[in-house]
């Protein structure tokens, strides 16, 4: 039984690593900056989703408002470096602090709340977030912030030639996010997020301290996401509410888990995998006319994923129960 | 000897429903002790009381020589008091295996560890086959045997059940029975709550008869079923609604 | 104002409240209403007054329809039914939008020269804007029959009934899904009516269906799910909280009171001020 178990992760570990190998040569042969452009957002929001998998798919806690940790990230970075000249790096740090930060001192009244209630509370904090911003004329209310151009540079992370560097932090952070869920999944928070999942009472009365599971997820997810923005508002260089706070961000970030399957460990990365092509596709084809064509498209495709697979697509592949967890 | 579990003067109410008055019960190490009575007798209330789902309104609880009235029940796990759902409580997403380890973690902070521990308490409680199967996909007599399993991983002092028992057939009833036994065995103190005395009666050292939220009777079974305000109080009325 | 909130809140009460299902189209449903109620306007040159009781209906038979050939199946989900719920109806909500631009295209469109566009009235010296003042009177003549209806007809308590317990009430040979289709209609139906005064006096476009959805909800939470009165008065203390911000705050900011009042309200009540669920 232990044996199978360990087995089954260190497989995990193996597929993971060969899918990382092989995804950091693909730009050997994909030299179309188009599909690089792709494949930094695919890998961008894979990142992303795993980590809102945590808090929202582990722990349970539906969160609709985490584009506010992501603008975060970017604010915080960008801020940093056109006011104080701090290099982009160290602001990403601070970004996913300041989040995280942020993340537990909301949980103190946000994790009373159950239900709809709390998914409410989320999506109004981050509409909350995003109007302050939009009036706050120092970080350059709704005009926003242009990262002014000083050259290519690892230092300044920021590259005119070439995505390539882009592409190739999206890769880590994509790997960071699975990591850390891999690591944490087999570990006492995975097991206390999941059980306080399930039922809060039962983990209470088997010594679970539900408050703090619940603290400790928000604080990773919430870093791992601005670390997100921060990269993002790297990658695009001139950020403003709308685009690094809107609620789009936080449905975009839930799309992939759920789609590939909330609660699990490739959920996200699949539903990602799948989704970013497709709606950057369906854009790209559709989305010129200005008709809306894309939306029906992309609507109709997330009404029918939604009603044909409720455990996301990773039930297709997940072995019978009999045999073993669904994963 | 110190008892294991005392009550003092527990009083718990809601509003003006008085569920416990003055309950002054204890439990003593290794022994089997039955709770019992009537439907609204209170038994379900003092049980919630002992867990930490709420703390009295007035009185206090000691376990194991500490004051343990306003402790949460997580807390309480962590000294040694573990407990059983009457309405089962399963992490139905979770494997049997990974229900479990949720308790074993309680006393091991390595998963290896955990794991182990795990593995031992379903081979313990007759589980081990079951090991990879959702909890959901359990049938409700194995439900209820997880549920024993996953408070003995927490590695209590006292375990509580809350009608582990009741609603299963004879056969299932009869393991129930045994296992119970054999947690004792292993030095582990039991106050179980049961609605119906029939089954309880052989297996409990001692009986504490609840009705109307005091202490009606406690003693060896055997008395407790003669005693004629347990009769009137529980069986009458019981053999009336019958009747 | 805050009456129309709670109009759009009170249909969404019953979705979302009395059902227990997630609705995130509830504003496409309400551009809806707007589009037809402008269409209507702009062709026949009915007054959005009188085709107000056509939209309702019309919205009525689309909530019905939407549910019997999509929320149905949302609801029966055998895993993470709450997630499927808010990605279907999410879906739903893009289709729609996406079907608005291709149809009506993504233009700002408005009902110039209504009955009641624009006008004020004098009531003991105070000017007040007839549409809203319309508006207001709809929205209370709505509540009343709704409550009414909810509270004291069989029918009412079978939307209740159901949602508490589906297996009994199949039992005494009540059908669930025309049940629930009929809420579903009824709700949409509001939202419908609702529509159709705000197009008087708001810019019509694809997208605006979502500024009202947010509102609707911190609506509906404020009040307490399940409670249509709780929707109601939710409503006002929208209104009003709205008002009071944009008195003291740059009119960007009048939502941040909105929502810092329903922070306020559910940390201190966890269940919103009417709520039983």
């Amino acid at each position: 039984m232990d044996k199978d178990f360990a087995a089954r992760r260190r497989r995990d570990l193996i597929i993971a690593a060969a899918l990382a190998a092989i995804a950091a040569l693909t730009p050997l042969f994909v030299k179309d900056v188009v599909v690089q452009n792709i494949m930094i957002l695919t890998l961008m929001y894979a990142g992303l989703s795993q980590s809102w998998n945590i808090l929202s798919g582990y722990c349970g806690q539906i969160s609709l408002g985490h584009a506010l940790y992501f603008g975060l990230g970017a604010y915080t970075t960008e801020l940093l470096f056109t006011k104080f000249g701090v290099l982009p790096w160290f602001g990403m740090l601070a970004g996913g602090v300041v989040s995280a930060l942020i993340a537990m001192g909301l949980g103190y009244p946000f994790f009373r709340l159950r239900g709809h209630y709390f998914v409410i509370a989320t999506i109004v904090i981050a509409e909350i977030g995003l109007l302050l911003f939009h009036n706050w004329e120092w970080a350059g209310a709704a005009m926003g912030i242009t990262i002014p151009i000083r050259g290519d540079s690892w230092l300044k992370f920021q590259f005119l030639r070439t995505k390539l560097p882009y592409f190739y932090f999206a890769l880590a952070l994509c790997c960071l996010a699975w990591f850390v869920t891999w690591w944490l999944e087999n570990s006492k928070w995975g097991f206390w997020w999941r059980a306080v999942k399930d039922n809060p009472e039962a983990a209470e009365s088997l010594g679970v301290d539900v408050f703090n599971s619940k603290m400790g997820a928000a604080a990773v997810s919430a870093f791992l996401v601005a670390v997100g923005g921060s990269f993002y508002a790297q990658f695009v260089s001139y950020i403003d509410p709308e685009s690094v706070m809107g609620f789009q961000f936080s449905l975009l970030m839930a799309l992939p888990a759920v789609l590939g399957g909330i609660g699990t460990l490739w959920g996200p990365v699949l539903g990602a995998a799948i989704l970013i092509p497709l709606t950057e596709l369906t854009r790209f084809k559709f989305g010129g006319s200005g008709r809306g064509v894309d939306l029906i498209v992309y609507g109709t495709l997330i009404v029918l994923i939604s009603l044909a697979l409720p455990r996301g697509l990773l039930s297709l592949f997940s072995r019978p129960k009999k045999t073993g967890v669904a994963r | 000897m110190t008892a294991l579990l005392e009550t003092r003067g527990v009083w718990q109410r809601f509003g003006g429903l008085v569920a416990n008055s003055d309950v002054s019960i204890s439990v003593g190490r290794g022994e089997i002790v039955g709770l019992i009575g009537p439907n609204g007798a209170g038994k379900s209330t003092l049980f919630n009381l002992i867990a930490g789902v709420l703390p009295p309104t007035q009185g206090s609880i000691l376990f194991d020589g500490e004051d343990v009235t306003r402790m949460p029940a997580a807390v309480r796990c962590q000294r040694g008091i573990g407990r059983t759902f009457q309405v089962v409580k399963s992490f139905e997403t979770m494997t049997v295996i990974d229900n479990v380890i949720v308790g074993a973690l309680v006393r091991n902070t390595v998963m290896r560890e955990a794991r182990r521990k795990a593995h031992e308490v379903l081979e313990f409680t007759g589980l081990a086959a079951r090991a990879d199967v959702l909890a959901s996909d359990l049938v409700p007599a194995e439900k209820r045997r997880l549920e024993v399993a996953r408070a003995l991983a927490t590695e209590p002092k006292l375990l509580l059940l809350d009608e582990v028992l009741t609603g299963l057939t004879p056969t299932e009833a009869q393991t129930g029975v045994a296992l119970v036994r054999k947690v004792r065995d292993a030095g582990i103190t039991v106050l179980m709550v049961e609605h119906v005395m029939e089954i309880v009666m052989p297996l409990v050292d001692r009986a504490i008869v609840l009705d109307l939220g005091k202490v009606l009777v406690e003693g060896k079974p055997t008395e407790v079923v003669r005693d004629p305000k347990v009769i009137k109080a529980y069986l009458g009325d019981r053999h009336a609604v019958g009747a | 104002m805050g009456l129309l909130y709670g109009l759009i809140a009170v249909g969404l009460a019953l979705i979302f409240g009395l059902m227990d299902v997630t609705n995130f189209a509830h504003g496409e449903f309400l551009m809806i209403a707007m589009y037809l109620s402008f269409f209507l306007f702009a062709f026949f040159a009915i007054d959005p007054l009188l085709s107000a009781p056509l939209v309702a209906a019309a919205l009525f038979i689309f909530g019905a329809v939407i549910y019997l050939l999509l929320v149905r199946f949302a609801m029966r989900a055998k895993a993470n039914a709450g997630m499927v719920q808010i990605f279907t109806t999410f879906g739903l909500a893009i289709v729609m939008r996406g079907l608005a631009q291709y149809f009506f295209t993504p233009d700002y469109r408005s009902i110039p020269q209504s009955w009641l566009g624009g006008k004020t009235i004098s009531v003991g010296g105070i000017f007040l804007p007839e549409p809203q003042l319309v508006g207001a009177l709809v929205s209370i003549a709505a509540f009343a029959a709704l409550y009414f209806f909810i509270h004291r007809t069989d029918f009412g308590r079978a939307i209740e009934a159901t949602r508490e317990d589906p297996g009994a009430v199949a039992l005494v040979g009540i059908d669930k899904n025309r049940v629930f289709a009929f809420g579903w209609g009824l709700g949409a139906a509001l939202v419908g009516l609702a529509g159709a005064i705000m197009a008087v006096f708001f810019y019509i476009y694809p997208d605006v269906g979502a500024s009202f959805a947010l509102i609707a909800y911190v609506t509906v939470a404020l009040g307490g799910f399940g409670s249509v009165f709780g929707a109601f008065a939710g409503g006002i203390i929208v209104g009003l909280v709205e008002a009071v911000t944009a008195l003291v705050l740059p009119p960007s900011l009048k939502s941040v009171g909105i929502y810092s009042v329903y922070l306020l309200v559910v940390f201190i009540r966890p269940r919103g001020l009417f709520g039983s669920m």
